[in-house]
């Protein structure tokens, strides 16, 4: 791993809120086309440290490099060259899929024949060609869960960042959106992911465990398994997180 | 006071969606019942119509002696109903909206400490905290003591451990077993396959339709087929060879391993078929031996034969 390009640097990060310590000193490299999940207990930080990562929320202090920009100094830059979806919020209920296509592609500063050529090339890929002039409402969560990662990666950008992408899915959609997410590492996408699902902790490169702030363990899944005495990451979660 | 629930052909039309097709199904006095699938499988629908709170398009449901439809006052007397999506007051602090909901069955939460304590004692630390600035873990807890306040005989939860992480949500199973044994009647609905195994019988559900109602035993046991789990160096690689692999019905990821169903009769022909195959493409580190099935391959294996 040591010769690959690292797309996510991050260096004694903290984020204070009032007295509150959300982030507590996170330290951590994160490399071209890993997919590399980011686990924690509620409330252990995770979501602090993806706004700051998203270059929405500047650290206190410490150092984040994401996509090539600081993000402290740059976060607009950080923002054109990532993706981002969440089980929360992803695309515009109230708009077909084709315009969500139009709308962040826009945003993205996509020319008008890229949006067509990309649209196009997801609708096709999905087999979702059916659904371009439907509403968002009207399609159910798994296939609008394949349509905002696409959205998300419709600017090719270094790294995409998924917030429980898969919450509330049925197995084999889950399944075949962990598909694509192999798919888009394989080209180079670098892949950052957030899952309560332990058995898709599995499927990630490395796995970094966050408790109370810190990042209690970071390692590939097999590592951790061995490290902890355990037989599956449910039972190296429970370890950390319980303390 | 008995609690059987009865569910006679219900169903529940939106526009021209079927949320519930057709439904039927008894849940006994005492029982911990799971409805398990995902997001769109008719979950709420039901416990809405079952609440009180939603009328089904036809089809009839009781709980105990009362019509979830004529007698919605006495329903909704004796059940306790915790929504999926947080819908306390966010504006009132931890106390008031347990006040608040006291107050509106006509008890106090004096009356009925003990059956929240429990739960209670972990937030009343924050009592003076104003709903909307709780984790979501103290939310869920908090909307757990509103919907015990009245002391209900039945409680139906709308995936409480949805968004909750591993740690939480054993703690939260762990609760829902004391509450059992307290002689609450428990309907739970979740996403979370590992989940089932909790619960004395499940109902597995999917677009609107049942593809089954037993114990969690029964329904691994039913499973057709031998299950083995694959695992060699490249994994990715490997799901696609796997799939294209004879006698073979079922194949799909499995957290670190693939799960794989024969669909012949000797486990050991089928193993050393699979291993020899796989040599011949170049895998190395093979492992592949015999798993017993968990309720995600049986809901994997009905789906797939919902979709033909």
């Amino acid at each position: 791993m040591l010769n690959r390009a690292k797309i996510i640097e991050v260096e004694n990060l903290v984020k204070k809120f009032g007295s509150f310590t959300a982030n507590d000193n996170l330290t951590f490299d994160v490399y071209k086309g890993e997919i590399f999940g980011f686990l924690g207990a509620n409330g252990a930080g995770k979501t602090s440290a993806i706004r700051i990562l998203c270059g929405l929320s500047p650290p206190t202090s410490g150092k984040a490099i994401v996509a090539g920009y600081d993000v402290a100094k740059y976060p607009n830059k950080v923002k054109a060259n990532i993706g981002y979806m969440s089980q929360k919020f992803s695309l515009y209920n109230d708009m077909t899929v084709k315009e969500n296509f139009r709308f962040y592609g826009g945003i993205y500063g996509l020319s008008k024949k890229q949006i067509v050529d990309k649209t196009n090339y997801f609708l096709e890929k999905l087999e979702m060609e059916k659904t371009r002039n439907v509403v968002l409402s009207e399609i159910p969560l798994g296939w609008k869960q394949k349509l905002a990662f696409s959205v998300a990666i419709i600017h090719d950008p270094k790294v995409v960042f998924l917030d429980e992408p898969t919450g509330g899915v049925d197995p084999i959609t889950r399944r075949q959106f962990w598909e694509m997410i192999y798919e888009n590492a394989d080209k180079g996408t670098t892949v950052f992911v957030t899952t309560h699902y332990m058995d898709e902790a599995e499927y990630c490169e490395r796995v970094s465990i966050m408790s109370e702030g810190k990042i209690e363990a970071l390692d590939t899944p097999a590592n951790l398994k061995s490290t902890y005495g355990v037989n599956s990451m449910n039972d190296v979660f429970i370890k950390i997180a319980r303390g | 006071m008995s609690v059987n629930i009865q569910i006679d052909s219900i169903s529940k039309k939106y526009a021209d969606v079927m949320a519930l097709n057709n439904i039927s199904l008894s849940i006994k006095s005492g029982e911990l019942f799971g409805f398990i699938g995902p997001d769109g499988a008719g979950k709420t629908s039901l416990f809405r119509i079952l609440t009180s709170l939603l009328l089904p398009t036809s089809g009839k449901a009781s709980i105990g002696e009362f019509d979830v439809v004529k007698d919605y006052k006495k329903i909704r007397q004796n059940t306790g109903y915790m929504p999926g999506r947080f819908s306390l007051y966010l504006d009132l602090t931890v106390e008031e909206n347990l006040d608040f909901y006291a107050s509106i069955f006509n008890t106090t939460v004096k009356e009925n400490y003990e059956l929240i304590k429990d739960i209670y004692v972990q937030i009343e630390p924050f009592k003076k905290r104003r709903a909307g600035d709780l984790s979501g873990g103290m939310k869920q807890k908090l909307a757990l003591s509103c919907a015990l306040i009245h002391s209900p005989h039945l409680i139906i939860l709308d995936e409480p451990t949805t968004g909750v992480d591993a740690v939480s949500r054993m703690e939260f199973w762990e609760l829902l077993k004391k509450m059992q044994k307290m002689g609450m009647t428990i309907i739970v609905s979740t996403p979370y396959m590992d989940e089932a195994a909790l619960c004395d019988r499940v109902a597995l559900m999917q677009n609107g339709n049942l593809l089954a109602v037993d114990t969690p035993n029964n329904i691994v046991k039913s499973y057709k087929g031998s299950l083995f789990a694959v695992k060699a160096y490249n994994m990715h690689k490997l799901l696609d060879d796997l799939g294209s692999l004879g006698d073979t019905s079922q194949v799909f990821r499995f957290g670190e391993t693939i799960h794989i169903t024969s669909t012949i009769n000797d486990d050991k022909v089928y193993m050393e078929s699979v291993n020899k195959q796989l040599i011949d493409k170049g895998y190395k580190d093979i492992s592949i031996h015999k798993v017993n099935p968990v309720i995600e391959d049986c809901f994997l294996s009905l789906m797939d034969k919902d979709v033909e």
